[in-house]
């Protein structure tokens, strides 16, 4: 047993609105940067669709994550290493900039510059790569916002696997739901095998999926091997970029900007101790239905005495095993199951986890006619497809999204008993396997979702291994190259490509 | 002063050492000072299309004619008078199997250097040193595989011995080798010349790549036992921990 401890991440889909301040909080922190402008570390999608890159689920084509060889072995998708080295003068796995979007910007100048004419002055696109007029925007971060565009399109999505999907293109049947998405952090990262110069690493203290700049020389591997598309090639700096989880505020016990601005308070952070031994063999689980219990498997339960022990013999911090015992990833996602890692049969074992939403009941005026488990619908009426949600967190096995869903919905039915009606209704709690006592806590965290409650991020400790006195005057984080911006103006080793024209006056 | 200049002293005396000296110093200055400037600059996220043909046409073809010229002039001749391999037989498996490499090289860079100037995208994300350099590649190609027309007309290889004995010369801090060189075709000369250039170059551009490209197999491949890494600040392999990078 070799006991790590990771930063993991918990989103409440239940409540997210869809509002994007996760995304563009993030990218004003982040990515608004030359080269990086169609990146988005953190965006959210409309589901169901296609997303952001285009058919990025789709790993028959994008070739991302790993895969379980007929002799058993566990190798990236795109190919072992010596196919992913003999890839590198062209990566045929790789998407292009049009898949994302092509960026641009508007001629908002023309508004106030254009002289008196016929018709009203109008900003029209331009590229941000080239600077050239773009007739017709093809794409964009978040193209299907609220089921924009066709059916047709939308439904080429992949979570419709094993779906009759036709009747859900029906106005009456149409279903949709809010996917926010960013880098997991993966136990068993695809990006990092995928890296022919060793420069992404997972840091030992918290987990967090890192790229360092200066050993990143553009092989462009990792784009490809991510199979959530989440690591993005700065085309200006030829250096791929991914989320940091905001480690700059982890580290000093903040929550991450995207979790810090979420309005709806869907997102959660805190500890989870994992056995870093038994990492390959969950990752390696004969079917992918097995691949989301065997990453049950792989976190301890920081309440173990034997966990504990253990855990302060390999060097975790006292803090952080305090931390993991009033972990609410914990609660979520091992004492309730209510959370799931986002497509386990990626087999990267991701460490940001979703709670699946609820969803009205289908075909609302037939009310009467349809399962009543008691007092609770039954939530396979319900108007997002159980086998859709199973498709996205458990690889295609609706038993264990069936039974969040049911606690869930028990957690309303209960609350409403015990608020409304003033009784504790021990019933509805014990048909889902809980407690009035446990649905309790579960409203507090999951409803209510103090602050306190949602991020329980310990502080990293870098005093005992570094002096702080050798980093006087440093300069906090940068790009690379110490405290340079990394693009020096007069350097003979590569200047700054002269600024893009931009549209002058007309 | 200027009655001994002798422009074949000045390239193939002098300039091989400057050539060296900057590359040498050059790539580990940048190396050491802009870590983050050294990379291979990969265009193929903004524009696929000539890339994947182009790049490897040209990447496999170069490789072939870089390890080919590296091995044949630097082959101490010796070893090939005690392997009993007769001069006209290495000059002829020079032109067999540098000449069609060359051409498979300047397939892919003829491709690649359209895709630089024509493509929107491309061309207003280029460098000067991005065109310039592949430019000047493709020119070299190009000399080196009109020099194979002059090559044809002396097969027994006594050519091909003076340039290798003027390229060991040279590391071998031989400074009159230069006069090896001066009577042979203005052809060889241009290309020896544009090769010196090339390399006085690579520091500065994004040929540096090179140097990833070939550590990359053994990084990958020999020094990393299996395919994940995790760094750790306790264990001290983190580098330095203030690392702004990281």
């Amino acid at each position: 047993m070799k006991i790590r401890a990771q930063i993991g991440m918990v989103l409440n889909l239940d409540k997210c609105i869809g509002c994007h301040t996760c995304s563009v909080t993030c990218k004003n922190v982040w990515t608004s940067r030359d080269g990086v402008e169609y990146a988005w570390f953190n965006n959210v999608e409309t589901k169901p669709g296609i997303g952001y890159p285009k058919d990025w689920e789709n790993q028959a084509r994008w070739k991302g994550g790993w895969e379980r060889t007929k002799a058993g072995k566990l190798q990236p998708k795109q190919g072992g290493k010596w196919r992913i080295l003999s890839n590198i003068f062209g990566n045929p796995d790789l998407p292009e900039i049009d898949d994302y979007y092509e960026p641009f910007d508007f001629d908002y100048d023309h508004l106030k510059s254009a002289p008196e004419m016929a018709a009203f002055p109008t900003a029209r696109p331009r590229s941000r790569i080239s600077g050239e007029r773009m007739e017709k925007i093809e794409h964009g971060p978040n193209w299907e916002e609220i089921l924009g565009g066709e059916f047709s399109k939308r439904s080429q999505d992949y979570n419709f696997d094993g779906i009759q999907k036709d009747i859900y293109g029906e106005y009456e049947n149409t279903f949709m739901m809010y996917l926010p998405r960013l880098c997991e952090h993966c136990l068993n990262p695809a990006c990092v095998a995928s890296c022919p110069s060793g420069a992404i690493y997972k840091r030992e203290e918290d987990g967090i999926v890192l790229i360092d700049q200066e050993k990143c020389r553009g092989w462009r591997m990792c784009v490809s091997g991510c199979p959530y598309k989440k690591i993005y090639y700065n085309w200006e700096s030829g250096k791929s970029e991914k989320c940091t989880l905001c480690y700059p505020r982890i580290e000093s016990g903040n929550p991450t900007v995207c979790s810090e601005t979420c309005v709806g308070r869907i997102r959660y952070l805190g500890v989870m101790l994992y056995d870093a031994d038994k990492i390959e063999q969950a990752a390696n689980a004969p079917d992918t239905t097995d691949l989301y219990d065997a990453q049950l498997d792989v976190f301890l339960d920081p309440n173990d005495p034997v966990v504990i022990e253990t855990a302060r013999a390999d060097g975790i911090p006292e803090d952080w095993i305090r931390a993991a015992q009033h972990s609410p990833i914990w609660k979520m996602a091992m004492e309730w199951k209510v959370a799931f890692p986002l497509h386990p049969e990626y087999r990267t074992l991701p460490m940001v986890w979703y709670i699946p939403p609820l969803s009205p009941i289908q075909n609302a005026a037939e009310a009467g006619k349809i399962g009543h488990d008691g007092q609770m619908p039954d939530v396979r009426s319900l108007r997002i497809p159980v086998r859709y949600l199973a498709n996205l967190l458990t690889a295609g096995d609706e038993a264990p999204v069936v039974q969040a869903l049911e606690r869930m919905s028990a957690m309303r039915a209960y609350m409403r008993a015990k608020t409304v009606d003033g009784v504790r209704d021990e019933a509805i709690a014990a048909r889902v396997g809980l407690s009035g006592r446990v649905i309790d806590e579960m409203y507090k965290i999951m409803a209510l979702a103090d602050y306190e409650d949602r991020f329980v991020i310990p502080t990293t400790h870098r005093e005992q291994v570094e002096d702080a006195y050798d980093l006087r005057g440093g300069c906090g984080f940068t790009d690379g190259n110490g405290c340079s911006s990394g693009i020096s103006g007069g350097s003979l080793f590569g200047g700054k490509r002269k600024a893009l024209k931009m549209p002058e006056a007309m | 002063m200027f009655q001994n200049f002798n422009l074949d002293f000045i390239i193939f005396g002098i300039m091989p050492y400057v050539a060296l000296t900057v590359l040498v110093i050059g790539s580990i200055a940048r190396y050491e000072t802009e870590p983050f400037t050294w990379k291979s600059s990969s265009s193929q996220l903004l524009r696929r299309k000539q890339l994947i043909w182009g790049s490897i046409l040209f990447h496999v073809g170069i490789i072939i004619v870089f390890f080919g010229h590296l091995i044949g002039l630097f082959t101490p001749i010796w070893v090939l008078d005690s392997l009993g391999v007769p001069y006209w037989l290495k000059q002829w498996m020079a032109v067999l199997i540098g000449g069609p490499a060359g051409i498979v090289a300047l397939i892919g860079s003829t491709m690649l250097l359209h895709r630089r100037l024509t493509d929107p995208r491309i061309r207003v994300t280029s460098s000067f040193a991005d065109i310039l350099i592949m430019v000047l590649i493709w020119l070299q190609l190009v000399i080196g595989l009109f020099t194979i027309t002059q090559t044809l007309q002396h097969m027994d290889g006594g050519k091909m011995v003076l340039f290798m004995e003027w390229s060991q010369s040279v590391v071998t801090w031989n400074v009159n080798a230069w006069v090896n060189v001066v009577d042979v075709h203005w052809l060889y000369k241009l290309h020896i010349f544009l090769g010196l250039i090339i390399t006085i170059l690579f520091p500065f551009t994004r040929l540096v790549h090179m140097i990833s490209g070939f550590a990359a197999p053994f990084r990958y491949l020999l020094t990393r036992p299996g395919y994940q890494i995790v760094r750790s600040r306790r264990s001290g392999d983190a580098g330095p921990a203030s690392s702004p990078g990281e």
